[in-house]
């Protein structure tokens, strides 16, 4: 189990926590994007192996949601502050 | 059979003063405190404890630890039934009852043996070669009857399980000589320590020895360091407790085994089992090493066992395993293991050593051949002499007379849980030693491939202080001298080069030196597919004693060094846990506890059914005079239509939102326009996800202009409050708006019918209830019987409707004031069977029942709403895609059967006019009769159906062909005169 260091509460147990989404994606706004970009925003994500930003939610703490760098090999966290 | 109390003087572990009486497969039998069930039967002389998984050949106890191969047992009995236990493990206590398993009638006469004598025609991978025409499912069910071990009660589990949390900066694993002196060093320095220990005495391999450690007898320096750790306040020691998973983060499992070693009469209030989650800032493992077994034919007689598990049952039990023995040798620790029989009075008849050169000593009397090799044993039930070779084939079989052959096939530390935590294992003088570790761990003693016992004390201590320097408590030891593996225990790279049948390498399941041969030659080369075809290391056991013997001689064969093929991959669990465990308190009305409604006794003093629905208990119907559940559902019903009817709307979802730009953040995570809302108004809305699905739906109040209440629906609350919570801090943290999930904090009551305003009016309120003052879709703040309370004119049923919110203490307060001033205007208490009927004859969607994963406001006849709004909102942009346009997506509709007596079951599918089959066009998602209309009602989605009202349709239901016609989802008050009213 994870050990994530909160930067409101400090270190929790990853199941105070949730996984939300890869962090980096940009969110396309109006109508002038089309399906294959608005696709790649919903469907599609990177999964890198190694060092990768996530979005995951102090769900049973602060309720914020934070930017965890964790790799996905070691799941080493390296990296979290508020989004 | 010899007496159960000849036992040898000064054993460390048992107690000759407390006889214990126990039962083993229906026969009673005598031990001494402090023995293991496997130490009892060898001093009784059990010499077949069990059968073999596969063939059933006749298996006598090997080892004195956790890697025991195949004295696998079932304790106790009925409910309490524990199966597949390692006799070695279990603690014997009086009245305990242990059976064999694998099986029938008994392990001295089997049933099942017939299966030897096939054992030829049994070779790895036989199941996949030979039951696949025509395919593997016709054979399964018979072959999985006749494979398994031990079997599971089928009672519910009796004794209780808790879990803990704790946290140390240091865990030691492991109570024997390395860990003592590790766990000592890191107490000293004030850190915290916990130290676990899966056998009941602290000193591993010291317990029971004559070694001097430290310059002081073992007994007193095991006593010394066990005497200091109890009294230092930062150390806590789990004593019967095994370290089973090494996870992420330094987070490790631990199994405590409480009460098993107590009678049935143990007290109730202490767990069978505690679960223990740790955290630690370092891990020191100090596990030790395992003794491997030796492959050569006939290896799995009773009798052929472990030297070191010999020398164990001595010191310690006082047991003698045998009288006169062989041992058979790889390494030099094999003479050390002679040399402790002879001092135990074991007479050591040979010691076969295939190593070249010249032997170490003897203990007296043992003949020493350097240069031999074990070729068989002879004896059917147990071993009666052994058969020597030299190994350079120059000379003849030699027949030595003995009832005991030890093996010491060399040391595989126990890199078990090294490996689980990420670390990768080297190869090194014959074995699987730590390699680099991700986590901040330090492997210590037997565990790094480090053997003699003074050794691994300074190893211990060294570790303890490289654990300190880890955490930055100490410095970092400056000469860390680790020392290396002496080459000199190293196993001698020995293997039989016959391969044959009856050389096991795996005991539990039955997998010998021919078969892994046999699956190289077919091409598995790599050991995870060795494992899986073979099966070796696949038992109860986890190739403990198996796996190493096994990857090397896959290396031999394959002309590889076992660096080369390397191990496979180690999981937890270290040793099996039981499901109890894991489980912990959460069982039963624990494993998912119901929310209850503010009011939850008032409904079941009213006699209320209960169902779960959104993790809640809510009433369903309130039976009277032995109605039934839809009787008293329709009864509610009429009773708002008539007059009027109290439901408890508490489980839905209120969440505040407030803010100057609450406004814009709600128009933007509602489908339809919101912030164009009134203060004191209300609207429905619909929420998508960024498919464009619909994932939640209900009303929202306008309090205020910066003041809002979302509702959900009930159980939904939770998810969409982190929801929009998710939307605000990660899309638009630029908005000033706050939300909170206040739907504990109040409860709802909802009056709806004809009546509901008299009674009101009589219940008191400072509120003009006016159709015109308090129109439908307006939200008033004021009293209710005295009780400040959020009022909603918002109707599910179709009648004046009135959503009362007031604290939640309150609610059963106004319930009961509510029904008392209601009773003389046909106030009736309804259920959530006659609210669903009630809504239905309206034609308002159920989230979950008229929409799914699939459904978008078009679906469901909001398309125009939609449409219109300005601005992005979640999903908007997905509605535009193809899929969402198709013309083909099916529609929200009403369906009417022909013949109005006739009620569609739900789920039942729409078919063209006439069509008894074919592709469905659409099904029906809800269906009731209304006790109203006195006919039948439906709703469903059918593929274009608001351009098909008036089409006449089948339904096909369980019972045949239903001829139903689209109509209107609403088919009651469609104006809405009475909703409005």
């Amino acid at each position: 189990m994870l050990l994530i260091p909160c930067p409101h509460c400090g270190a929790r147990d990853e199941t105070e926590f949730a996984f939300s989404v890869e962090s980096g994606r940009v969110r396309p706004v109006g109508d002038a994007v089309d399906d294959a970009a608005w696709a790649d925003y919903l469907f599609f994500r990177t999964n890198a192996r190694g060092l990768q930003a996530e979005l995951w939610v102090h769900r049973q703490g602060c309720r914020r949601w934070l930017r965890v760098t964790r790799d996905s090999l070691t799941h080493a966290v390296v990296a979290v502050e508020a989004v | 059979m010899r007496p159960a109390i000849d036992r040898l003087q000064g054993a460390a572990c048992i107690r000759r003063g407390t006889p214990i009486s126990f039962t083993f497969n229906g026969r009673r039998l005598t031990g001494f405190e402090g023995d293991t069930l496997a130490s009892a039967l060898l001093a009784n002389g059990e010499r077949v404890v069990a059968r073999s998984f596969k063939l059933h050949r006749p298996r006598g106890i090997v080892a004195a630890g956790v890697e025991e191969p195949n004295a696998i047992v079932t304790v106790g009995e009925g409910a309490w039934a524990v199966p597949n236990l390692r006799a070695t493990e279990v603690e014997l206590h009086d009245g305990l009852v242990a059976r064999s398993v694998n099986c029938w009638p008994g392990p001295n006469l089997d049933v099942g043996a017939v299966a030897g004598l096939f054992s030829r025609l049994l070779p790895a991978g036989f199941y996949y070669k030979t039951f696949k025409w025509p395919g593997w499912w016709l054979y399964e069910g018979v072959i999985r009857r006749a494979a398994g071990l031990g079997v599971v009660p089928a009672e519910p589990d009796p004794d209780r399980y808790e879990h803990r949390h704790a946290r140390c900066d240091v865990l030691v694993v492991g109570a024997g000589p390395a860990g003592l002196a590790a766990a000592a060093t890191v107490a000293r320095s004030g850190a915290q320590v916990m130290l676990v220990e899966q056998a009941p005495m602290a000193g591993g391999s010291l317990v029971g020895s004559d070694e001097m450690i430290d310059g002081v007898p073992s007994r007193t320096w095991i006593a010394d360091r066990r005497g200091e750790l109890d009294v230092n306040p930062n150390c806590t020691i789990l004593m019967r407790t095994t370290a089973f998973g090494y996870y992420d983060h330094n987070h490790l499992g631990l199994i405590e085994r409480v009460t098993d070693r107590l009678t049935d009469a143990s007290p109730r209030h202490i767990p069978r089992e505690r679960l223990w989650q740790v955290r630690a800032g370092c891990v020191v493992l100090a596990t030790g090493a395992i003794q491997r077994p030796i492959i050569f034919p006939e290896n799995d007689r009773p009798g052929v066992m472990l030297a070191d598990a010999v020398v164990s049952y001595a010191r310690r039990y006082g047991v003698r395993c045998g009288q006169k023995a062989v041992v058979f040798t790889l390494d030099d620790s094999g003479y050390a293991g002679a040399a402790a029989m002879h001092a135990a009075g074991i007479a050591v008849a040979a010691i076969v050593d295939p190593r070249p050169g010249e032997p170490p000593v003897g203990p007296p009397g043992a003949e020493v051949l350097r240069g031999w090799e074990v070729r068989g044993v002879a004896g059917r039930r147990g071993v009666s002499a052994v058969k020597v070779v030299p190994v350079d084939g120059a000379g003849s079989v030699r027949r030595i007379v003995a009832d005991l052959l030890a093996m010491a096939g060399g040391w595989s530390p126990s890199i078990h849980l090294f490996c689980q935590s990420g670390g990768h294992p080297r190869f090194e003088s014959g074995m699987f030693i730590p390699g680099d570790g991700p986590q901040r761990q330090v492997s210590a003693g037997a565990a790094r491939g480090l053997f003699p016992t003074q050794a691994c004390v300074d190893d211990g201590v060294l570790a303890g202080r490289d654990a300190l320097a880890m955490l930055g408590l100490a410095q970092r030891p400056e000469a860390l001298v680790r020392l290396p593996t002496d080459p000199r225990t190293a196993a001698h790279d020995w293997w039989s080069r016959h391969a044959p049948h009856h050389a096991w390498v795996d005991f539990q399941n039955d997998v010998t030196a021919a078969d892994v041969a046999l699956a190289a030659r077919e091409g598995y080369r790599s050991v995870e597919h060795l494992k899986r075809y073979t099966t070796l290391g696949m038992a109860v056991d986890q190739g403990k004693t198996s796996n190493v013997n096994g990857l090397s001689l896959l290396a031999a064969v394959t002309e590889r060094t076992p660096g080369e093929t390397g191990t496979t991959r180690f999981r937890p669990p270290f040793t099996p846990v039981t499901l109890g465990a894991l489980a912990g308190r959460r069982r039963g009305t624990l494993f998912a506890p119901l929310r209850r409604l503010p009011a939850h006794e008032e409904h079941r003093e009213l006699g209320a059914l209960f169902e779960e629905m959104g993790g809640w208990a809510r009433p369903v119907a309130y039976p009277r005079n032995g109605e039934d559940l839809m009787g008293a559902a329709a009864r509610e019903a009429r009773a708002v239509r008539c007059a009027a009817g109290l439901f408890d709307a508490s489980s839905l979802g209120k969440i505040e939102i407030r803010g100057p730009d609450a406004a814009r953040f709600l128009d933007r995570v509602y489908a339809n326009t919101m912030g164009t809302l009134k203060a004191g108004r209300v609207r429905y809305g619909l929420m998508l996800n960024e498919n464009g699905v619909i994932i939640d739906d209900g009303v929202c109040a306008c309090l205020a202009t910066d003041h809002y209440l979302v509702g959900t629906t009930s159980g939904n609350a939770k998810r969409i409050c982190a929801w929009l919570e998710e939307w605000h801090q990660t899309e638009w943290p630029d908005l000033r708006v706050a939300m909170l999930d206040v739907t504990a904090m109040w409860g709802t009551l909802a009056l709806s019918g004809p009546t509901s305003r008299s009674i009101l009016q009589a219940v008191g309120t400072d509120l003009d209830l006016a159709a015109d003052a308090f129109p439908h879709m307006a939200v008033r703040c004021g009293h209710i019987a005295g009780v400040s309370a959020r009022i909603a004119r918002v109707s599910f049923t179709g009648e004046v409707s009135f959503e009362i919110s007031i604290p939640a203490g309150k609610t059963a307060d106004l319930w009961r004031r509510l029904l008392d001033a209601g009773a003389s205007m046909g106030l009736t208490p309804v259920g959530i069977e006659a609210w669903m009927m009630l809504r239905a004859e309206k034609g308002y969607i159920h989230l979950g029942t008229e929409t799914d994963g699939t459904t978008t406001p078009d679906d469901i006849g909001w398309g125009g709403p939609v449409r219109k709004k300005q601005g992005d909102f979640i999903g908007r942009r997905s509605l535009a895609r193809p899929a969402n346009q198709s013309a083909e997506r099916e529609q929200f509709v009403g369906i009417q059967t022909l013949d109005p007596r006739n009620v569609l079951p739900v789920g039942a599918h729409l078919v063209s006019k006439g069509r008894t089959g074919g592709a469905s066009e659409g099904w029906v998602s809800t269906s009731y009769a209304s006790p109203v209309l006195g006919s039948s009602i439906a709703l469903g989605r059918l593929r274009r159906g608001r351009e098909r009202l008036g089409e006449e349709l089948t339904a096909l239901t369980p019972s045949g062909p239903v001829p139903v016609r689209v109509t209107e989802p609403c088919v009651y008050d469609p104006s809405g005169e009475r909703l409005n009213g």
